[in-house]
Parts: structure tokens; sequence; C-alpha cells
């Protein structure tokens, strides 16, 4: 195949068509998916549901029992047809949630470390544009810190050099095994910019292994979640995470939307931040980062939204939108309800009582007033 | 004091350094091995390895006495090839030092390659390096403190060693009368003057070296953090 067809793959998609069949000693995965060049796709689920173990199966650190492996005509596991590529030989790039920099190399060594070996792959697969050492030092803004010692660095400081580090080698996947986990509120915030800035910058498919929705939700494009073994749930991330069965296993993280509007305008004094949701407006905590124009991605959770039959006045809360309701979804064994309803474009969940549903005569159909009391941002682009 | 023959000192420290150069050879990969197997010999082999620890001298001099003697498989070959016997040889010691001081490369080897533990060469395999370069390249240098104290103890015991050369090498000077042997001899000739002047300079050197290994030893933990 000639780099031009492989170049045309790559921009087709068709080259990062992730095949999965994997059995190991504790679960059995099958996946066909065609990966989109920039997309994030999360694995999620409790510790122990297998979501590293699949990632290390990926990456050629386990061996499946039975199964294949493949990404667009690379194949790197057949057990009926005896392949089994080493790590070395799969052309992945895998972030650690212990880092795992080289202690002995100082930042400059660590980076040189991968760019000596990016073409050790190339002659199989050939198929990776190759990404430039400069542009990869700008994007995680390493230029300062390449003299340094890695043991000096802080935590968040240390994962930006592992990331570039791991991107050096032109990757076609990048494996991301809960590389925050070990990061505190503000180390993380202070990473995920960067990383949201580099699967879409350097459009490679990345693999996100998380058990933090938050992270999901501001990372990722798909979502699969796993649970002992099995795929439970896979698709778009804001379909997954408004599903109420994620309850159980999303443990903290409450039912909610997630929607993307466009930053029509701030408000320093009221310290506001007007945002467009194809036609409603909604009110939200100056979001300092982004300027007018600014998609930005929001959560609304549903015990945040309250409904009304009537358009209320005298009220506190800013943001009220008039809606449709679409459906009623009562809460096995207890006293809960959950409502969809349909705004101008974008949906909305809420949570009420059973006996407020009862008592404001609620049905599918029926038009209220939609009050949301908070909302999240979780990220922008 | 009179100064007594400097032939001992030289076959000591010629011994002592083509012991632990071959070791660090052969060591390595058996060290790594060991480190690295998920094979159930491991236990087998790290018991073998240990063996020259616990075992008095002479019991590992005996059999090697009788492996190496002209009259077993081994021997014989070794006259057929080389023309000499390997019992009452130099080579012979060289042989039996490599098996004596075994443990002393092996195991502070296998606990530096431990602790290196896994992180660092899956990260390397990560990027593309293969076993060998990953070993050359990551697991090599974050072990250097271990190929340190491993080439020192292997050296220092194999110059205090006595009951396996008494067995296998015997005391013929320039061959195999090598420093512990001397000094035996020396005392049993009553020449103490001698067996002081050896003795002590043996006992000088083994603590320097101590001393330096364990100061570099301190530094480097500094070092790595």
């Amino acid at each position: 195949m000639s780099d031009s067809d492989r170049i045309k793959k790559r921009q087709d998609g068709e080259a990062f068509a992730l095949s999965l069949r994997v059995v190991l000693a504790e679960f059995t995965l099958e996946l066909d998916e065609i990966l989109t060049p920039s997309g994030v796709t999360a694995v999620f689920g409790r510790s122990g549901s297998g979501k590293t173990t699949l990632l290390r199966a990926i990456a050629g650190f386990e061996k499946p029992v039975r199964g294949r492996i493949a990404l667009g005509d690379q194949v790197w596991f057949d057990e009926e047809a005896k392949i089994f590529e080493p790590p070395n030989r799969r052309s992945i790039g895998m972030l650690f949630q212990d880092v795992r920099l080289f202690p002995h190399l100082d930042v400059r060594a660590n980076l040189d470390f991968a760019w000596k070996r990016r073409n050790t792959w190339t002659a199989k697969a050939g198929m990776q544009q190759n990404i430039a050492r400069d542009e990869v030092i700008e994007a995680l803004d390493l230029d300062i810190m390449l003299g340094r010692n890695v043991t000096s660095l802080s935590g968040g400081e240390q994962q930006r050099v592992a990331l570039a580090r791991t991107l050096l080698t032109s990757p076609d996947i990048l494996l991301l095994d809960e590389p925050l986990a070990a990061l505190d509120r503000e180390r993380k915030a202070e990473i995920l910019p960067y990383l949201e800035d580099v699967t879409r910058r350097f459009m490679i498919p990345t693999l996100f292994v998380s058990h933090d929705l938050d992270e999901v939700a501001r990372l990722a494009d798909r979502m699969m979640v796993l649970s002992e073994g099995q795929v439970q749930m896979y698709g778009e991330t804001a379909e997954i995470l408004e599903r109420l069965d994620l309850e159980p296993i999303g443990g903290r993280f409450e039912a909610g939307v997630l929607v993307e509007g466009k930053v029509l305008r701030h408000d320093t004094r009221l310290h506001l931040t007007t945002v467009d949701l194809d036609g409603d407006a909604l009110a939200i905590p100056l979001a300092e980062d982004s300027s007018v124009g600014d998609i930005l991605r929001l959560r609304v959770r549903a015990r945040d939204v309250a409904l009304a039959t009537e358009r209320p006045a005298g009220l506190s809360i800013r943001n009220v939108l008039p809606g449709e309701i679409t459906d009623l979804i009562r809460t096995p064994g207890s006293g809960e309800v959950e409502a969809r309803v349909q705004l101008r474009s974008a949906h909305i969940r809420a949570r009420l009582t059973l006996a407020a549903v009862e008592e404001l005569g609620l049905a599918p159909g029926r038009r209220v007033f939609v009050l949301v009391k908070s909302v999240s941002l979780e990220g922008g682009r | 004091m009179t100064m007594p023959d400097a032939s001992p000192i030289w076959l000591t420290i010629k011994l002592a350094s083509l012991t632990t150069a071959i070791l660090f050879v052969v060591g390595t990969p058996l060290a790594w091995w060991l480190a690295s197997t998920k094979s159930k010999l491991r236990p087998f082999v790290e018991a073998v390895t240990a063996l020259p620890l616990v075992l008095p001298p002479t019991v590992l001099g005996f059999y090697l006495l009788l492996v190496m003697s002209p009259h077993s498989p081994l021997g014989a070959f070794w006259v057929k090839v080389s023309g000499e016997t390997l019992t009452f040889s130099f080579t012979g010691l060289v042989f039996a030092s490599i098996l004596y001081s075994l443990p002393f490369m092996v195991q502070p080897l296998t606990s530096a390659f431990e602790a290196v533990g896994r992180g660092p060469i899956e990260a390397a395999a990560s990027l593309g390096a293969s076993p060998v370069d990953a070993f050359f390249r990551v697991v090599a240098p974050l072990s250097a403190r271990g190929f340190v104290t491993a080439g020192v103890l292997t050296f220092a015991h194999t110059l205090g060693e006595f009951g396996v050369v008494l067995m296998v090498g015997g005391n013929i000077p320039g061959e195999t009368r090598v420093l512990s042997i001397a000094i035996y001899d020396h005392v049993e000739t009553l020449q103490y003057a001698e067996a002081h002047a050896l003795s002590a300079g043996l006992l000088a050197f083994s603590f320097i070296v101590l001393l330096l290994v364990y100061t570099f030893d301190r530094k480097a933990r500094v070092r790595v953090g």
C-alpha cells in the first residue's frame, strides 16, 4: 500500500477500524468499531470491571487466551493465525496511571528516547503521520522544562512530559490508562485542557480508561461501559450519560444531560455567561476562558432541574425555559420519577417526586416550564 | 616485618578480576531471568544458585574435585582440548570461583532488577524499544547500584576464598597459591610476620573497598531520590 493510500485511509477513518475479540482469563469482549481520527472513546467501569486489562491487551502487555485484535490492516493478535506482536511492534502510544517517566533521564532525554524510536514500526504500519517534535513540545508547553530532572516535576508536569513522549512516536492509537487518577483536583484541571487539545490537534484516535464520569463527560465523544468484562453500553457519551441505569455503575455520578451551546455574551458585572442552546438561552456562572462564539459543553443534573406548569413569578432561579414533557420514567422501588423534557432543540432531564407528578398532573405532551438551578461547565472547544 | 612474596597477591587479584568479569556476563542474564520469569523452575534455580552460601566450601570443593578430575567426563574432555587438567590448575580455580561466588553476583542483581519493576520496561516497550534495547537503555542504568554492589561483593568474596581453593587447587606457587592459602601456609610454618603482612593487607583492602561501596551507595540513593 502506498503512503498516499494510507493517508487517504486515515482521513476516511478506515485505517482506524479497531477490531477486538478478546478472551482473557476473566472475561470475553467483542467489539468492532471504526474509531474517528480525532475521537476519544472512554472505557468506563468500576475498578475490577476489566477496563485496564482491555487496554493492556490492546497494547500487548496481556496475551488474550483467544480472539483477534486488529487496527486497520495491522493484525496484532490472532489466535488462529498464531500472530502475537509484542508491544514494541504495535503502533500504540500508552499513558500510564503511574506516569513511568525514566528517572535516570532528564525531560529532554525522555523525549529523545521516544523520538529516536519513532520509526521502529513504520516499516510495517506506515500510516501514521509524522508528528513534529517541536509541535509536541509547544503543544504541551515543555520548552522551559526540557533540562529538568523528571523527579523534580509536579505530578501534572510529569504526565504532560509522558504525553509528549508517547506522541513523539507518532502512534496510530493512544491508550490512556487513567492518566489523571493519581492527580489531585487542581493538577487534573491543569492537564485536562492539554489532553483535549492534543487529541484534536494530532488527530489520533484515543481510548481513555476512566472511572470518573466527570472526566468522561469532558473528554470523550463516545463511551463504552464495561461491567464484569462485558460491554454493557456503547454509544455517544451524551446519550449514555443520560441513561438512568448507569447509576449503579456510575456511583456518585448523577443522571443528567450533556448539552452543547454557543457563548452569546459575557456579563462581568453580574458574573454571568449566556449560552445559546439553539434557541434557548441559558445563564451560567462566568466562563472566563471562553470567548463569544465558542462552543461550551454543559452538564445539567436531573436533580438540579424542577418543573412548573405555569411561568413562575418572583423566583430566584434565573433559568426558566419553556418545554414539553416527552417521557416520564419511574425509578423502580422509589418514589422518584425522571422526566424528559424537549426544549426548542435540546432536551433536558428532571428528577421529580411521584407525589409532585400526580399533584401537578404531569404527563407526556404536557407543556411545562423548566427551572434549572445549576449548570456545570464540562469543557469547551 | 619482612616483605612476603608478591606472587600470591597478583594471582589472587587475577583470579578475582577474571571471576568477576565472567560472572557479569553469566550472572546478568541469569539474574534477569530470575527477576522476570513466571516459570515454575524459578525456585529450583534460585535454590541451586544460593547453595554456595550455605554449603561448607569443602563440600562444594569435594564435588568440584570429582567433576573436574581427569577421570570424570568433564575433566577428561578438558584434558583433551587444552592438554592440562582442571584440578590443581589456575583454570580450574576460575571455574570453581565462578560457582562459589555466583550468589554474590546473582542475588544483588536480581533484587536490583526486581526493584526496577515492570513499569519502566513496559513504558519503553510502548515507545517501540525491543526487550534488549529496553534492558540496556533503561533497566541497566536504573540498576547501576546493583551492578556496583554485585561486582564488589563478587570480587571481595573471591579474594577471601579458601576451602574450595584448597580442595580443587591445592597449593602450587604461581598457579593456585592464592592469598588465603599463602596466609594459611605461613601460619602452619610459624612465619607469623609474613602471615601478618598479608592478613593486614587483605583486611585493609577489603575495608576500603566496602567503605567506597557504601559511600557510593549513599550518594547514589540521594541522587536517585
